[in-house]
């Protein structure tokens, strides 16, 4: 039994960690905390849905299609609700508070065009077996996940660390007026880092849509308190950080709830957030500063 | 000078009396339901039984003697706050004299101390939780309570199907799936079988394979589960993916009890066992009758919401009648003399408010992602 509550952690773990990886990207590239990210998570889960429906496509399409749907969400979001303030030079509680009423408002016109009805993906769109290792077992969609995480989170650093464009994100997470005096076109890395976040709440919302069969309006609204914890215990802004993060929350809600009670199972995640806090403001793996993203 | 302004004078006059006679020519009534927001579901059924069975009414000549029907539904979107401020807005500015909903236990406890405090009838149709009708002498419902309807379920599975060891889940942020556990948990101690394990959740997880595998380690014959539709579903699902076997049954309470169920659950939710006041197949004529219309009328198939909910504005519209005044203290009085007879069967309040007789409660059970009569 413990076997397969580990194989439990770290399935719910990965899906913390896949959905705070954009989240934590926004942070420390843009230095917003930008509560419409839950949104781009329900944008790719409908956008698959509506693939998976309208279109016949299968999950290796459906999935990209959401993924990108959803980053365009996000740069056209980021364009209209923060070029202002970014501009302005305004502080992380603007952006808070204009992301936060612009979030809540997108998600009640989703639901006014979409219905508030929890939806699915059709009955076969992912098969439904399951592999069996003695008592663990693990479905095909769970192998799916942990595995375009680890794919995601490979990409990433391979694009961050490798790639021109990684060397103008991280220009810009260092300095924005010196990146912009190398000669560095801001607005267009601003848009690339949007897009990537937003590609990859997209992604996490059609593969945790897929794994808990419930689609609706408000499913990025409940991920986004997981992922604030995830990101903020992870460090804010640290890609590995949220990695590492995501799955040990993941390994002890699960165990909490298997070995303790499952009444105090929502405390673990908050609990380590307030000490997190308290003991390592910086995140448990928080390094300094400079060295974000 | 002065007979213009005299005429003025009786025109204004004649206006201010006019008003009250032109308002009399209706019957106002509030309501107060969810219609955004994630549990928007509920109150959008609820709202497409009260319109119809309004409708209906007026067709056949209204209330007190030709008056009108007229319905002003509030949006709560779920929230208690927001709730009381509808119930506000509909006592105070609206001054009607019946309150419909709101549509969860949740904000009935909020929003019954404000009615019942102004002293305006209130029917919940939809609440099932322990101690709604308590909050104060306005306070009626419509709904089965769920210590009515579980108990009838808990002993058919144990009768049909030899249960005796069972896990019980249940949502614990929310005052509509606890009470349900509760009523749970006391029919099962009642009959005598064995709880293994009580496990928790919250209503907005996704994941529940901490306690499913717990569970299954424990070798129960059947799981019971308090909790909203949406919980349900996921984890009726998990359950079957962490191969726990479809012998296991779950047994639902009121939340279980809609055909989304079968929707997002598909076959992971065959077998399951719930008890209802009503049922879409239920086979008399007033109820085929009811189905087609609403499903005319609003595009899909009324659920156990809708169908509450239709009942209810007839019973609170013979009320109205037999008070003979559209009067809150009249009308309250009058509930009680309530004998109705509607698509959930035969209906009367008891003195504490709640419904008298659980004698149209049917137990279903899920095949193929929709609901049968148990035989």
């Amino acid at each position: 039994m413990l076997s397969q509550q580990l194989v439990n952690g770290l399935v719910l773990g990965s899906t913390y960690a896949l959905f705070a990886l954009g989240f934590t990207l926004i942070f420390g590239v843009l230095r917003v905390i930008n509560l419409t990210y839950g949104f781009y998570f329900s944008v790719g889960a409908f956008v698959a849905l509506a693939a998976a429906r309208e279109l016949g496509a299968n999950i290796w399409v459906a999935l990209p299609l959401g993924a990108v749907a959803a980053g365009l969400v996000a740069v056209v979001a980021d364009w209209l609700l923060l070029t202002r303030l970014r501009r302005a030079k305004a502080g992380e509680l603007a952006s808070l508070m204009v992301t936060l009423g612009a979030v809540l408002a997108l998600y009640s016109l989703m639901a006014v065009f979409i219905g508030t009805d929890i939806q699915r993906f059709p009955f076969g769109f992912v098969d439904n077996s399951a592999l069996e290792f003695g008592d663990v077992r693990i479905s095909t969609v769970q192998i799916l996940i942990i595995g375009t995480t680890l794919v995601l989170v490979a990409l990433l650093f391979v694009l961050l660390q490798r790639t021109r464009l990684g060397l103008m994100i991280r220009a810009l997470a260092e300095n924005e007026d010196a990146a912009r005096l190398m000669g560095i076109n801001v607005g267009l890395t601003v848009a690339a880092v949007s897009f990537l976040s937003g590609m990859l709440g997209g992604a996490a919302g059609v593969l945790i849509g897929l794994n808990f069969n419930a689609i609706q309006p408000f499913m990025g609204e409940h991920m986004m308190l997981r992922g604030f914890a995830v990101i903020i215990i992870g460090g804010l802004g640290d890609i590995r950080g949220a990695l590492i993060a995501g799955v040990l929350l993941g390994l002890l809600e699960v165990l909490t709830a298997g070995y303790i009670s499952s009444n105090a199972r929502e405390a673990v995640a908050f609990t380590i957030l307030v000490l997190t806090l308290w003991f390592r403001p910086v995140g448990l793996f928080g390094r300094a500063q400079a060295k974000r993203a | 000078m002065s007979r213009l302004l005299a005429t003025v004078g009786a025109i204004a006059l004649g206006s201010l009396l006019a008003t009250p006679v032109m308002a009399q020519e209706t019957v106002t009534i509030g309501a107060i339901e969810i219609l955004s927001g994630p549990s928007a579901a509920y109150g959008t059924a609820i709202k497409g039984g009260l319109e119809l069975a309004m409708d209906e009414i007026n067709a056949k000549g209204g209330v007190l003697g030709g008056k009108k029907l007229a319905l002003i539904v509030e949006d709560s979107a779920g929230n208690k706050d927001q709730a009381v401020n509808a119930a506000r807005k509909l006592v105070g500015r609206d001054k009607v004299p019946v309150v419909i909903g709101p549509t969860l236990s949740n904000e009935m406890f909020a929003v019954g101390p404000v009615t019942n405090g102004r002293e305006v009838v209130t029917v919940g149709t939809s609440t099932t939780a322990k101690g709604i009708t308590e909050i104060g002498p306005f306070i009626f419902r419509t709904s089965l309570p769920e210590s009515d309807v579980v108990p009838v379920t808990l002993k058919t599975a144990q009768e049909k199907f030899g249960i005796k060891k069972i896990a019980m889940m249940y949502a614990n942020d929310d005052a509509f799936s606890k009470s349900g556990f509760d009523s749970m948990k006391a029919a099962a101690e009642e009959l005598g079988l064995e709880i293994a394990t009580i496990e928790t959740f919250g209503s907005k997880d996704t994941d529940f394979s901490a306690q499913l595998t717990k569970i299954k380690g424990l070798g129960v014959e059947a799981i019971t589960i308090s909790a909203l539709v949406e919980p349900i579903s996921g984890v009726v699902l998990q359950a079957r993916q962490l191969g726990i076997p479809d012998s296991v049954r779950f047994i639902g309470g009121n939340g279980a009890n809609s055909p989304k169920l079968g929707e997002i659950a598909g076959a992971a939710a065959d077998g399951l066992l719930v008890g209802s006041p009503w049922f879409i197949a239920k086979p008399d004529e007033a109820n085929r009758k009811f189905v087609a219309d609403y499903k005319q009328r609003n595009g899909k198939d009324p659920d156990q919401f809708a169908a509450q909910a239709y009942d209810t504005m007839y019973i609170v519209a013979q009320a109205i009648d037999r008070a003979g005044a559209a009067e809150s203290d009249k009308i309250r009085q009058a509930l009680y003399k309530t004998d109705f007879n509607g698509v959930m069967g035969p209906f009367t309040f008891t003195e504490g408010r709640d419904p008298a007789s659980n004698e149209g409660v049917v137990v279903l059970s899920m095949k193929n992602g929709r609901f049968e009569i148990l035989e």
